[in-house]
């Protein structure tokens, strides 16, 4: 099942599986780390403001706008997480 | 064969510690600029060695260099164009997975580099073990671990820098898998041509493969550009088919290498660290933000008042000075211009008087900005500033304000995107400074009793709320457009260094007193010539009433003639140009009373909504020239100074003519 980003929780994984938006956009993406195929932990996601995630040993915060434009397929199915 | 001379450059992602490695190296020799035509920061020294000098260059920190922002522009134009002898990467050893995308495109470049694999005693605190001798065959390049603050490995890293300099050995590719033959097959079409004795080929497919606008920009004046673009996009068509997205594919293939390497070379054992456990505390939905605010308002109220008895004392020693030369020549124009209260001594010593407040201030700001702290502050706000049309770490010139504009419009440099560092400074200004405090404080008790603390403290906020309406009505006019992702890493939590803050407070303050120190001078006997000026005769006069300032006080006078104020009032402010505080005592002495007196004089006068208004034009008119000076060095441009000066006025005198017209309307 793949879903939004910003749809974990707090403490998922999950692997990357598309990003859509435009160029320089996607490119500013990779070179922070986050790329397809890239498994990330979700550090905060719960309130208000930017989501905290970890991607290939160290820390990013991302506007929730873009959390809704990564795709990623997460590592488990908790009963919160349907 | 041994160099006298060689160029170096250092490069690497943002808080690495570059600057911490480039201070080690360069100590006392080293300068500060701006990059030509850019507002960032180029800072070069040198270093000697045996002999041979290492002339440094420290390049804005980048997390890739694909074009995409100025900083990467400014890093990849100098390693193209300005061909150092040795690029330095230095690599975060407790982040080596992300670092390394740089590193591969460096290695594209086919430069010689030399990696410095920093922090590694952070690596060892957080069980991350590293085999550097691995790491350097899998690269092709030396590896030599630093501890940047300690000096630990710099002396071995200057020798390797030598090393590479001097042996003249071709540096090597690294190969990607999946790609490399598309790469290579372009790659020789451009071997064949002129392009390849500027660009190095391998890059330069890369680069057009990927679809790199700044590049093929670049190439187009060249003679073969048509023919090698047309060949690029065949072979970009092909990738399409196979890959979905020829830049995807490329990425992909650059962490498929580092995957590889990082495998062979790294063993981790992640865990929970300090850093997550104070990031649970300062990023909580409700402390957070209280959190920040008690920080700031600590760090502020510390470089204030450690710097307030040194700006006392610089103002004090200047006026002494001049007091003592008082009446030295004999002319007393001379005299005046150069020793009274605006000539040329006392503008030197307001001019010094900021510096102990810049240098404090910049201190301070450099240990928050490298201990990690910042990233967090602006992750923080950012949602709540956005709405309001300002960036998250515009929260600290609005905070800084507070206390002095000056300084607030220089921190601005913390926020990243240009627009947003713009609206920063341009709207800093209305936020009332501990200068008009006092002019406010003086006056509104005699005027407002019991109200005069409200008084005060709407005025505030109405500062502010210009800030924010300011804000959004140029984000949404002006300054529109696509908004950078908003994205941030945090580093680690770290000790921050000492050395690196007394080297940037020690620059920021120098180019203060350098460039804006002209602009307040020469702002300071401007004013100072027109008020011992005598109108009718033109030479000296010791009445103002009598001077030129008085006569452009009293012709203006009816354009004020709405507002119920007096020439008087139009004076003080004029006077309250060089800086708000004078505006009391510029009332008091044309009012001819004392400093102490002139607010029961200005209340037999004046109704309390006639002195309201006029707080009102006071809080939010023109900046004083300090606060003008620092708002064109660090806008760059005279266009948005203008604008500062002529938005500030213009909407000083509207709400000025709102508050007097509808308050006598409604209280007679």
């Amino acid at each position: 099942m793949i879903i939004p980003l910003i749809y974990l929780p707090d403490y998922s994984t999950a692997v990357i599986v598309d990003i859509k938006g435009g160029r320089g956009f996607v490119r500013r993406l990779y070179e922070m780390g986050l790329t397809p195929g890239t498994r990330i932990r979700i550090l905060k996601s719960s309130g208000p403001g930017p989501l905290l995630i970890e991607v290939r040993g160290s820390r990013i915060a991302l506007g929730r706008g873009i959390g809704m434009k990564i795709f990623v397929r997460p590592d488990y199915i908790t009963p919160s997480n349907p | 064969m041994k160099l006298k001379f060689i160029k170096v450059a250092l490069a690497g992602n943002p808080n690495v510690g570059k600057s911490v490695i480039f201070n080690k190296l360069t100590g006392a020799r080293q300068h500060i600029g701006n990059w030509p035509g850019k507002t960032i920061d180029k800072k070069e020294g040198f270093h000697r060695v045996d002999g041979r000098e290492l002339y440094i260059v420290d390049l804005p920190g980048t997390y890739s260099l694909t074009a995409f922002s100025v900083e990467e522009v400014i890093a990849r134009d100098y390693i193209i164009y300005e061909k150092p002898d040795v690029v330095v990467d230095i690599v975060d050893a407790s982040n080596l997975e992300r670092n390394l995308y740089l590193t591969l495109q460096l290695i594209e470049l086919g430069v010689n580099i030399v990696i410095a694999l920093n922090k590694m005693d952070l690596a060892r605190k957080e069980k991350i073990e590293i085999n550097v001798d691995e790491l350097s065959k899998e690269l092709k390049v030396p590896v030599v671990p630093t501890i940047a603050p300690k000096g630990y490995g710099l002396d071995r890293l200057v020798r390797e820098i030598v090393n590479m300099a001097e042996s003249r050995v071709r540096p090597e590719y690294i190969e990607y898998p999946g790609v490399e033959d598309y790469i290579r097959e372009l790659s020789k079409y451009i071997e064949n041509t002129e392009l390849a004795r500027v660009f190095n080929p391998r890059w330069l497919a890369i680069k057009l493969l990927e679809n790199d606008e700044d590049v093929i920009k670049k190439i187009s004046g060249f003679e073969d550009s048509k023919y090698i673009l047309e060949k690029a996009g065949e072979i970009r068509k092909r990738m399409e088919e196979r890959f979905g997205d020829a830049e995807v594919a490329i990425a992909n293939a650059r962490y498929e290498v580092i995957r590889r390497i990082i495998s062979k070379t790294v063993k981790a054992v992640r865990k929970i660290t300090a850093s997550d456990l104070i990031d649970q505390a300062v990023l909580d939905r409700y402390l957070g933000i209280p959190i920040l605010f008690v920080i700031l308002w600590w760090m502020f109220q510390f470089a204030f008042t450690i710097s307030a008895p040194f700006s006392d004392f610089l103002g004090d020693l200047f006026a002494y000075i001049a007091g003592i030369l008082a009446g030295l020549t004999g002319y007393p124009y001379i005299d005046y211009l150069f020793f009274g209260d605006y000539g040329i001594i006392q503008g030197l010593g307001a001019v010094l008087s900021f510096v102990p407040l810049i240098m404090a201030l910049f201190f301070v700001l450099a240990l928050f900005e490298d201990s990690g702290y910042m990233a967090r502050a602006a992750f923080v706000m950012d949602r709540p500033l956005r709405k309001l049309g300002l960036s998250g770490r515009a929260i600290i010139p609005m905070i800084i304000g507070i206390g002095c504009n000056v300084p607030a419009v220089y921190s601005a440099r913390v926020i990243p995107d240009e627009r947003d560092r713009l609206i920063a400074i341009i709207t800093n200004p209305f936020i009332m400074c501990s200068a008009r405090l006092v002019f406010f404080s003086a006056i509104a008790y005699a005027f407002f009793r019991e109200y005069a603390g409200d008084v005060i403290l709407s005025l505030y906020l109405l500062g502010y709320l210009l800030v924010f309406v300011t804000a959004i009505i140029l984000k949404k006019t002006i300054f529109r457009g696509v908004e950078a992702p908003f994205i941030i890493e945090f580093p680690a939590y770290q000790k921050p260094s000492f050395r690196v803050a007394v080297v940037r407070m020690w620059d920021r303050a120098s180019l203060f007193f350098r460039k804006a120190g002209t602009i307040i001078l020469i702002g300071l006997l401007v004013i100072g010539i027109l008020a011992i000026t005598d109108v009718s005769t033109l030479s000296f006069t010791s009445n103002p009433e009598n001077s030129l300032v008085a006569l452009i006080g009293r012709s203006l006078q009816p354009l004020f003639k709405p507002l119920n104020w007096d020439w008087r009032l139009i004076v003080a402010a004029i006077f309250g140009f060089v800086a708000k505080e004078i505006v009391l005592g510029a009332n008091a002495m044309l009012y001819g009373v004392s400093e102490s007196e002139i607010a029961v004089k200005m209340s037999k006068l004046y109704t309390p909504i006639d002195v309201l208004g006029y707080m009102i034009f006071i809080q939010l008119y023109i900046p004083c020239i300090a606060t003008l000076a620092a708002v064109r060095h660090e806008s760059g441009s005279w266009k948005w100074t203008l604008f500062t000066v002529l938005y500030g006025i213009a909407i000083a005198y509207i709400l000025n003519f709102i508050v007097v017209s509808v308050g006598h309307l409604v209280f007679g």
